[in-house]
């Protein structure tokens, strides 16, 4: 493993600006890489004269050639099927095609033959069954050790888990044992067609920047996928995939984790992730009272309302209304965001709505440069005249109508 | 109770703001902080020592200036720093830094539990405690946000799942990561500020600890960032103008052309 800067460099200063770590300083007219550089390669990118070499030595002796198939892992509580399963079925589609593999489920559980049935019923060539009483609760060890033995026997090439609490932390520890790459809370996925290998797209620093991760040289590709990102899939008219029941026997596991209880809290009624249109507010909103002006909007459209997290900071509304990098990622056919001004962290969240329309005093406000349309003023004046036009037309495109 | 509580030092990311016009990071002015997740990682492990006796030691990996960030924690009044810091650890992706830092905690040696934050801000991956728990074969429970008994035998914990939490019980030694709900940080102490001052951190490079070569760093990693980039901006909205009536108007006229419905 090295860096180093060659004699062609010209001191254009180009990897000094794209360095994200500040570890490019220039002495005599050329680029010297400093102790901090994390060897991220932006800066060879960058280089118009390829002068930044970085080379990785592989010391991995693996047969890639091996490895086939994409794997989801059907994540299942109480034997329902996690949301996100069907999402990373859809993208799976996409991605097997691209591949021309096979797409598989894997289905780790107590009693779940009929969920099994249920997701053959999609378009993927096999359902992996490890049923067993054991599966019975999730168990970071037990489940760790079955995925393993799994990808030992099967040699899948890529595993595309839900970033989920469950998901967040069986990844890890199988990705660990296995020794292979494992990319967090992606939100792109594609493959690269010519070397065969995931592409793998998520937010980091914030969101402020999006990275594209490989993971070439070691099987399988591991990837967790933020919920609420891709898109489900419908069901097919028959069942295509094979059931396959997986024998798995727990012996010689000395379990050192053991659950006590799952303990479920009330959730709000209207899931903002499933709702097809957003009303969003901000800092801009003001109170806590004038967010009922907000679930006004809402209910007149037959909506959601969501909260930026400077909103949710202030007590006006609760956490599970959040949308944004530290809450959930929604995309809904049209996301009205009303008095947030569209810091980084809340457009990740929400930035592949259908339809973004923004009500800001501010003209400045950087939420305009990713909306659909933007409305430029109060939005205590703004708001309650939509909600009237609204009430008169009944719908979006009568009240409209009723302009003319 | 012998506690390691892993940190790592990142740029205070709600300062980042990123510059249009060459589509990066502007870096000036922001600060380097402890993980704010792992301030509560530090607490945790301060708390269970003033309960059960022993000792808290912070270890951290990063280039020379992570010092600071291990006399902050020194400030709060853990016992040991240490800080990993070798050119041959750069380049880490999650993997080689769980595989780095476990065998730095084998080399501490007798370590009941390993306290890691949530996530760190800057990555959000959430990936190294697991990783870490799986490198020294203990058992690990993520999502921490109240400890419910710890004994020399074992931890119970609660673990925020999605719509609710689990209560989950582990034989130590044993690796949590916390969420900021498991505690309230504490300010640094005088005689912890005293204390970090005079301190001399010690650095382990690579030669100190008995590893794999091959598994650390860049080469030990098998994930790599082959491009970055700025998330896109939509550059076709419409600004609507006029009062606020006609303003509405608008939008509805708009909405009705595109057929949304």
């Amino acid at each position: 493993m090295s860096i180093r800067v060659t004699d062609s460099c010209i001191g254009c200063e180009l990897c000094i600006n794209k360095c994200p770590f500040d570890a490019i300083k220039m002495e005599s007219g050329k680029a010297i890489i400093l102790e901090n550089c994390t060897l991220c390669g932006a800066c060879v990118e960058v280089c118009p004269v390829n002068s930044i070499e970085i080379n990785k030595s592989i010391n991995n002796d693996i047969n890639l050639d091996e490895y086939k198939n994409i794997w989801v892992f059907a994540e299942q509580r109480d034997g329902e099927i996690n949301q996100v399963v069907y999402e990373l079925i859809g993208e799976g589609i996409k991605l097997s095609q691209k591949l021309n593999e096979e797409l598989c489920v894997v289905l780790i559980g107590s009693d779940v033959k009929h969920k099994a049935e249920e997701l053959a019923q999609y378009d993927v060539e096999k359902v992996y069954l490890l049923d067993n009483e054991k599966f019975k609760n999730y168990n970071d060890e037990i489940y760790t050790t079955a995925m393993t033995e799994m990808i030992e026997k099967h040699k899948p090439s890529i595993i595309l888990l839900g970033a989920t609490a469950m998901g967040r932390s069986l990844g890890p520890r199988v990705s660990a044992r296995v020794e292979t790459g494992l990319t967090a809370d992606c939100t792109e996925l594609d493959i690269d067609v010519e070397k065969r290998i995931l592409l793998q797209t998520r937010p980091a620093f914030g969101g402020n920047i999006m990275a594209t991760i490989v993971c070439e040289n070691h099987r399988p590709q591991m990837a967790t996928v933020r919920p609420g990102v891709m898109q489900s899939p419908s069901k097919l008219s028959h069942r295509k995939g094979k059931i396959i029941i997986e024998d798995f026997v727990i012996n010689n596991l000395e379990i050192k984790t053991r659950l006590i209880e799952i303990v479920k809290e009330i959730e709000d009624k209207v899931k903002i992730e499933e709702a097809e249109i957003i009303v969003s507010g901000g800092r801009g909103v003001g109170s806590g009272e004038e967010f009922s002006m907000l679930k006004e909007l809402a209910h007149v459209l037959g909506g959601a309302v969501g909260a930026s997290r400077a909103a949710v900071d202030s007590g006006w509304i609760s956490y599970n209304h959040q949308v944004g990098q530290t809450g959930k990622t929604v995309s809904p056919k049209i996301y009205i965001a009303c008095g947030i001004s569209g810091a980084i962290q809340h457009l990740v969240g929400m930035k592949s709505s259908d339809i973004i329309i923004a009500i800001n005093k501010d003209s400045n406000a950087p939420i305009f440069n990713y909306s659909t349309y933007g409305l430029v003023g109060d939005l205590h004046e703004i708001i309650p005249m939509l909600i009237k036009e609204l009430k008169q037309g009944k719908s979006f495109p009568e009240a409209a109508t009723a302009v003319d | 109770m012998n506690i390691v509580v892993c940190i790592k030092q990142v740029p205070d990311t709600t300062d980042v703001k990123i510059d249009r016009n060459t589509n990066t990071l502007i870096r000036s002015g922001v600060k380097s902080i402890i993980n704010p997740y792992d301030t509560h990682a530090i607490e945790l492990g301060l708390q269970i020592r003033e309960k059960l006796g022993g000792k808290v030691v912070v270890i951290s990996m990063g280039p020379p200036q992570v010092i600071d960030s291990l006399k902050e924690a020194v400030s709060m009044g853990v016992d040991d720093v240490i800080l990993l810091s070798d050119r041959a650890f750069a380049g880490a992706d999650t993997l080689a830094t769980s595989y780095t830092l476990a065998e730095a905690i084998k080399s501490i040696g007798n370590v009941d539990l390993v306290i890691c934050g949530k996530q760190a801000i800057d990555g959000d991956t959430a990936q190294v405690g697991p990783g870490i728990a799986e490198h020294l074969n203990t058992p690990h429970t993520t999502y921490v946000n109240e400890l419910c008994n710890i004994n020399s035998a074992n931890i119970t914990v609660k673990r925020m799942i999605e719509g609710g939490y689990e209560k989950v019980e582990m034989d130590l030694p044993a690796l949590i990561t916390v969420v900021k709900e498991v505690n309230e940080v504490r300010f640094p102490s005088i005689r912890g500020i005293l204390r970090s001052r005079e301190i001399d951190v010690p650095i382990w490079t690579s030669k100190d600890l008995n590893i794999d070569f091959t598994k650390i760093g860049l080469d030990g990693s098998p994930t790599q960032v082959v491009s970055v980039s700025t998330p896109q901006i939509n550059t076709q909205t419409e600004i609507f103008t006029g009062n606020a009536k006609e303003q509405v108007h608008k939008l509805l006229e708009a909405l009705n052309e595109q057929k949304i419905f």
